[in-house]
């Protein structure tokens, strides 16, 4: 799977849960909480849709790596198969 | 007999539309059963019924706006004869004179007669409200002359083809969304202002360590699937309800000069709606409740809350509200009671401070409860207690 391709995925994801996001307005260094506005619930059901979709199982210790667009695409790239 | 009323959700609901019922006349109902769907400035909510028995009378047909209390059905006890003059009364039930004397609002309703009862379906009767189509003039070609979606279509065809009626509806659609938030904003206004100027508010707030918890959960969702998962807040809402069984004082109401503590525990949880404005809906019995029991009840509660579908049960059944803003990165909750109720709970967010035990420092997580208290109602002293009891139970935290 290609950086795109996570990219896209996420986005998906993502807008699911802030349906009225502008996610072209998001920059990769953007804090998705803070930015989108996303508490802890919306951030869990974010976790659960890139488990459904990219079958990466991602610890609650390393939640603190999935702040931004950039730290996402790259903890993806490195435990997708 | 008893009669179903137009439910008041919330202090400065005047009115609501019944938008659909869920039973129809001779039908059996039990106590807490959804019976209709009404809208209000709040979304759509669910309204629960409060009795047993069999719908007698359906006295209110959907689309019909009707002030607060006005009788919606008849609820006839199991084994109660219906009446014999059921017929004759229709015509002159209260609720027909209640909406008469109402002031009425100028804003075109779809006009539904209710002299001339008209067959129609449910989704056919929501499609004729969407596009504004006046049902008296659509002939049925359903069973009975019943009015089907696609009589309702053919009329939205014909109306649109001579005389320029549907173009308006992009607008009035925007316009009802629209409507809906300025509900929220006039809701919440009413509530707040009434709080601020009836409720002598105290405040108290505390430190409480969180590493015993939070160790102890990270533990407990390190063997669960990320579906399986609770979040710190379920502790919290926990920890409160068990706080509360300790000290009762708190969750209850103050009605017409008198504090009346209630015995379930129904925990509001303030849930922010993204285009703005918050809902506190109810989880009910949330002492009674696993934190599994409890994640699940937030869970669907937060999804019906921002998708408009609640019970009227839950608008109205709180005993006490907790406001968590903690993921939003503020320390301290000054919270507002909602009333009738007499206490509201904050918390803010966990942060890791200096923290000084047994003559040690240490670093800590470490979150601040706050308690906003009627002072009508409670003391303090009453108030500090249980905030202590927040803590114990949080420091317990294996047997929440």
């Amino acid at each position: 799977m290609n950086e795109e391709q996570i990219r896209k995925t996420i986005v998906d994801v993502l807008g699911q849960i802030a349906p009225e996001a502008d996610f072209d307005e998001l920059s990769p260094d953007d804090n998705i909480q803070k930015t989108l506005d996303i508490d802890s619930f919306d951030f869990l059901n974010f976790i659960i849709g890139l488990n459904d979709k990219l079958g990466v199982d991602i610890p609650e210790s390393d939640y603190g790596q999935l702040a931004t667009p950039a730290k996402i695409i790259s903890y993806i790239s490195a435990h997708v198969e | 007999m008893a009669e179903f009323r137009m439910p008041s959700l919330g202090a400065d609901m005047e009115d609501g539309i019944l938008v659909e019922w869920k039973v129809k006349t001779g039908d059996h109902v039990k106590r807490g059963d959804i019976i209709a769907e009404v809208e209000t400035q709040k979304g759509i909510i669910e309204v629960e019924v409060f009795e047993d028995g069999v719908v007698d009378q359906i006295l209110v047909q959907p689309g019909e706006k009707v002030p607060v209390g006005t009788a919606l059905a008849i609820i006839r006890a199991e084994g109660e004869e219906e009446r014999p003059e059921t017929a004759e009364a229709k015509k002159t039930t209260p609720s027909t004179e209640e909406k008469k004397a109402a002031p009425e609002k100028p804003k075109p309703q779809p006009a539904i007669k209710r002299e001339k009862r008209i067959r129609i379906s449910p989704l056919a009767r929501r499609f004729a409200a969407e596009l504004a189509i006046d049902l008296s003039k659509v002939d049925g070609t359903g069973p009975d002359g019943a009015i089907n979606r696609a009589d309702v279509e053919r009329a939205a065809a014909r109306a649109k083809k001579p005389e320029k009626h549907v173009p308006e509806q992009p607008p009035e659609k925007k316009e009802r969304a629209a409507g809906f938030h300025e509900g929220i904003r006039k809701a919440i206004a009413a509530a707040m202002a009434r709080s601020n100027r009836e409720i002598p508010h105290y405040y108290l707030e505390t430190r409480i360590d969180m590493s015993r918890a939070l160790k102890g959960l990270e533990t407990e969702n390190r063997k669960r699937s990320v579906k399986e998962r609770i979040l710190p807040a379920v502790l919290l809402i926990k920890a409160v309800a068990l706080a509360l069984g300790d000290v009762p004082a708190l969750n209850g109401y103050w009605i017409d000069g008198v504090h009346r503590p209630q015995e379930a525990i129904h925990i509001g949880f303030a849930i922010s709606l993204r285009q703005g404005g918050l809902v506190t809906p109810a989880i009910h019995h949330a002492d009674l409740k696993s934190l599994d029991e409890l994640m699940e009840a937030l869970r669907d509660l937060i999804i019906r809350t921002r998708a408009g579908r609640l019970r009227s049960s839950e608008m109205t059944d709180s005993t006490i509200t907790i406001t968590n803003l903690g993921d939003i990165g503020v320390e301290t909750v000054y919270g507002v009671i909602y009333p009738p109720q007499v206490a509201l709970t904050g918390f803010g967010r966990i942060t890791e401070q200096p923290w000084v035990e047994n003559g040690m420092i240490g670093i800590r997580p470490v979150l601040t409860a706050t308690l906003a208290g009627d002072h009508r109602a409670t003391d303090g002293h009453t108030g500090a207690r249980f905030l202590d009891a927040i803590n114990k139970h949080l420091q317990d935290w294996e047997k929440l």
